[in-house]
């Protein structure tokens, strides 16, 4: 139960690659009256899946679905970070050392320091060694 | 059931020969028809020449624009005295296709149909209402009279006013209706607007037009009817060439009636068991208008096995028209086997684009699918698993690498009536 105050819900869309569709998405959640804490986009083939962490994800869900986009939520993780050379490293040996798998991963550095958001293979067990490294999980009503 | 369980499940060796017998009755039925005197003289054929059924393919094709260029009665074998009825086929361009019917057609035709209506289950008791025109349409006054040769109540309801057309289903509690697909979906929706209720229907024929499985299972869960699919055209009667049976996997083409051949629509070539391809039929007891190796249009394949209910060799149900045809690299494809390996990937949708181009000389396609709603995970390692999926099954099917492009759901273009779905821009260099 505890665990899950850490488990923080990302929008993933899909998204064909062409012009105008990250404004469509973008537009859609300004008008939404959402606010985007970070975000990134991977790219494949012609297609690609725009991710975002939001204040607002349910009704971002919502909003998006309702213009025919394809949306799924997507389990990550935000891990504090020293904004500092070795930060990043601290964090990666915590989830090496634990045997945890990193999906994929990307960050922001504002005003409180620098965050990672993480997408691993095996949520509980990452929380787990990021604890017990001494590492600081962001709660998810940080975000939403 | 049989209407003539003797001639449905004739065993192979006495098929072929009362087909021979036919064939040659045929062959002698055409000398009647000045364009088949030229046609089998250019090409050095004489009657005496067809030994076996395979002799048939030293027999030039027959097309839609022969008979065209034969307007109006150039291509009866009969005097005009013995022609009972005449039917037309819309021409698309220019001139309709006339077609004629001897009073020993017209009841071989009815035959044809009682067979079919008689192998969905269909019997004297039945209560049919026949909803399709009743003019030069052959639908019409085809089903009409296979449905009383039976002995069933018929209504000859036609077209249109949709509503009395329910209103008489449910006053006259009848079982079994012939129609359109699309005009059976318009029926189930003002059923729906009339909240009316139609328990007495159980079977529902459907014919004239291509329609798909996902329709079949609509038609049957919105009319309470259990589909079968109906094939024929004009130039061969009309309805009741080939139908479906009970197992509703695939049409029972009647092979006493018509020799069947599938070919390669590119280069002529006659194609084995199993290979999609052109149907070519030779009908066997026609005679106000025999026709010698007549080249519907419509592809379909042979089925490889026998059916389980014991009538002889199917044919698939037409997945599309010769017309449509695309030739890749050389390999033949038709849109149509697209639309198969797609209905059968529930990851994707069954909308889709052709992109043809040709780079460095090589011909290239390109198909835009749609992902499902329901199986996008939001991780991007999950769609190329589906890219790579629908790449494979396409390369098994259609024995041709292509390019697939997975786009958003709902943003491909929706066809109503005929579907543009192949952009072929090889010409364009």
């Amino acid at each position: 139960m505890k665990k899950n105050t850490f488990v923080i819900k990302q929008i993933s869309v899909f998204s064909e690659n062409k012009p105008g569709r990250l404004a469509a998405i973008a537009r859609a959640l300004q008008e939404e009256k959402i606010n985007i804490l970070a975000f990134s986009i991977a790219e494949a083939d012609g297609f690609g899946v725009v991710r975002a962490l939001v204040d607002k994800p349910q009704k971002a869900h919502e909003k998006l679905g309702e213009l025919g986009f394809n949306v799924a939520f997507t389990d990550v993780i935000a891990v504090r970070m020293k904004d500092e050379p070795g930060g990043l490293h601290d964090i990666a040996r915590m989830l090496g050392e634990g045997m945890i798998n990193i999906e994929y991963a990307y960050a922001y550095s504002g005003k409180e320091g620098a965050v990672l958001i993480l997408r691993v293979d095996n949520v509980e067990s990452a929380i787990t060694a990021i604890k017990k490294g001494g590492g600081t999980l962001l709660e998810s009503s940080l975000f939403q | 059931m049989f209407w003539d369980e003797k001639v449905e499940t004739l065993p192979k060796k006495d098929l072929e020969r009362l087909q021979l017998k036919r064939l040659k009755k045929t062959l002698l039925q055409v000398q009647n028809v000045e364009f088949y005197r030229q046609k089998l003289k250019s090409a050095r054929v004489k009657t005496p020449d067809i030994k076996t059924l395979d002799d048939i393919q030293k027999i030039p094709f027959t097309r839609k624009q022969d008979l065209r260029d034969g307007y109006p009665f150039g291509f009866f074998a009969v005097p005009l005295q013995q022609v009972v009825r005449i039917h037309t086929t819309s021409g698309t361009t220019g001139k309709p296709t006339v077609v004629g019917y001897t009073r020993s057609d017209l009841d071989a035709w009815a035959t044809l149909i009682a067979r079919n209506m008689t192998m969905v289950g269909l019997t004297d008791r039945d209560v049919f209402q026949n909803m399709v025109n009743y003019g030069m349409f052959t639908g019409g006054l085809g089903f009409h009279y296979g449905a009383e040769k039976i002995g069933m109540t018929v209504i000859p309801s036609a077209t249109g006013n949709t509503r009395r057309q329910i209103e008489m289903i449910q006053d006259f509690g009848v079982t079994a209706i012939h129609c359109t697909p699309s005009y059976a979906m318009h029926l189930a929706e003002v059923a729906e607007e009339m909240d009316a209720h139609m328990e007495s229907l159980s079977t529902g024929l459907f014919g004239a037009e291509p329609w798909s499985g996902s329709m079949r299972v609509e038609l049957e869960k919105k009319l309470g009817v259990t589909a079968y699919d109906s094939y024929g055209i004009s130039e061969l009667f009309g309805p009741g060439v080939a139908f479906e049976c009970p197992e509703r996997n695939g049409l029972h083409i009647w092979h006493d009636c018509y020799l069947v051949e599938i070919i390669n629509p590119a280069t002529g070539e006659v194609l084995g068991d199993g290979e999609r391809g052109e149907l070519v039929v030779t009908p066997l007891v026609k005679e106000a208008m025999p026709l010698l190796r007549y080249r519907t249009g419509d592809i379909t394949m042979r089925f490889e096995d026998d059916c389980l209910c014991g009538r002889s060799r199917k044919v698939a149900r037409i997945t599309g028209r010769s017309d449509d045809m695309l030739v890749i690299r050389g390999i033949n494809v038709f849109p149509s086997q697209i639309e198969h390996v797609l209905l059968r990937i529930p990851e994707v949708g069954d909308q889709f684009m052709v992109y043809v181009d040709r780079i460095n000389h090589l011909d290239e396609m390109t198909i835009d699918v749609e992902i499902n709603r329901d199986y996008f995970s939001g991780e991007l390692q999950d769609l190329a698993r589906i890219q790579k999926k629908v790449v494979k099954e396409l390369r098994d099917t259609l024995e041709l690498r292509t390019t697939v492009k997975l786009v958003e759901p709902g943003s491909l273009p929706r066809f109503e009536g005929k579907a543009k779905r192949v952009i072929d821009r090889r010409g364009e260099m």
